[in-house]
């Protein structure tokens, strides 16, 4: 009998964690939008090829703080947007821009080479890098930021296509080490005065 | 004669707001503007704000232009997990006094297959289309590539 109520008590135990667990997983965005709780930690681990035809690694970052972001250079919104506001944050930076890197990597690597990397970023952003690579290497860079990029069809757009992709802007330490992410939508101005606390 | 002259053209003058108010009426479109692109291969966009000004609600339900083969009202949607993606807007309805905006993050024109790039300080001409007809025409500003906003 008393086996019976123990079990019972054990269970209900588990039950409780458990939706314990799935609130906290659901409620995390809201409750902790800039903080990894349950997933392994993210890691700019990455070996690409940057605009100008050279592989580089995150190690060839070291010692400066790089500002990562995901997309693609058919995307008429979100990414023209993103550069702007990162563009923005580069200049308020002034003589502390030498200390940190832009990086675009692009989640539609069929389309963007290495060569369109270079007009694109050149024409909206020069300063900025750009990163591609085979569609299993970007595959594989997604992993370790932990991003999530698919096609979505859009019969006008060019190609038939265009992307849904995580729409964050990463920031890593010059020790290579992952610190924060500041949401899509996050001002220049409010980028700017949180990078500026960590420089 | 002189004095039915004057009256005459203070008749027709008065009649020019009528007139106007008559083919659009009730509508105000403000910062509009687009970012001048990279070519013509890839899609521009144009935001502004529509605000409705009359007494009956307004369904937009598109855009055309000579700039785009193709322009669509989209809207971009960030989940909380932080993925992005457009889709078409489909029609928007304005209730009176209410305005909607179409700002980076959101709603947004798509200007599909541009017809000729957008270049930085030039304009051009977009016409809204409404479910009533009374379609409403806006000339949009072309800013840097790199714009913000509407406020150069």
């Amino acid at each position: 009998m008393k086996l019976k109520y123990i079990t019972r008590i054990l269970w209900a135990a588990v039950a409780i964690s458990g939706i314990g667990l799935l609130a906290l997983t659901i409620m995390k965005p809201y409750l902790f939008p800039d903080k990894v709780i349950f997933q392994s930690a993210i890691t700019a681990d990455f070996e690409l090829t940057d605009q100008n035809g050279q592989i580089l690694r995150d190690e060839d970052f070291a010692d400066q703080w790089m500002l990562v972001f995901f997309g693609y250079t058919n995307c008429p919104d979100v990414c023209p947007t993103t550069i702007a506001e990162m563009a923005a944050v580069m200049d308020g930076l002034g003589d502390k821009q030498s200390m940190v890197q832009p990086i675009m990597i692009t989640i539609d690597p069929e389309r963007d080479t290495p060569g369109v990397l270079a007009e694109y970023l050149g024409f909206f952003s020069p300063g900025f890098v750009g990163l591609t690579g085979s569609p299993e290497q970007i595959a594989a860079t997604s992993k370790t930021f932990q991003i999530f990029y698919a096609k979505e069809t859009e019969p006008d757009a060019p190609d038939g296509y265009g992307m849904a992709h995580t729409s964050h802007i990463y920031l890593f330490g010059p020790d290579g080490k992952y610190i924060r992410f500041y949401r899509y939508g996050t001002t220049a101005e409010a980028i700017l005065k949180d990078l500026s606390n960590r420089i | 004669m002189k004095r039915h002259l004057l009256a005459l053209s203070l008749g027709i003058f008065a009649s020019f707001p009528a007139i106007g108010s008559a083919d659009q009426p009730g509508l105000e479109v403000e910062q509009a503007w687009s970012r001048a692109s990279m070519g013509n291969d890839r899609p521009g966009v144009a935001y502004m704000v529509v605000r409705n000004t009359g007494s009956e609600t307004r369904t937009l339900i598109g855009a055309k232009t000579d700039i785009a083969m193709m322009p669509q009202i989209h809207r971009t949607t960030t989940g909380a997990s932080g993925v992005s993606q457009m889709a078409p807007a489909g029609d928007i309805e304005i209730q009176p006094g209410a305005e909607i905006a179409l700002a980076p993050g959101g709603l947004h024109i798509m200007l599909m297959k541009l017809t000729q790039p957008l270049i930085e300080g030039e304009s051009y001409g977009l016409t809204l289309l409404f479910k009533n007809g009374h379609d409403f025409e806006v000339s949009v500003p072309i800013l840097s590539p790199t714009a913000r906003n509407a406020n150069p």
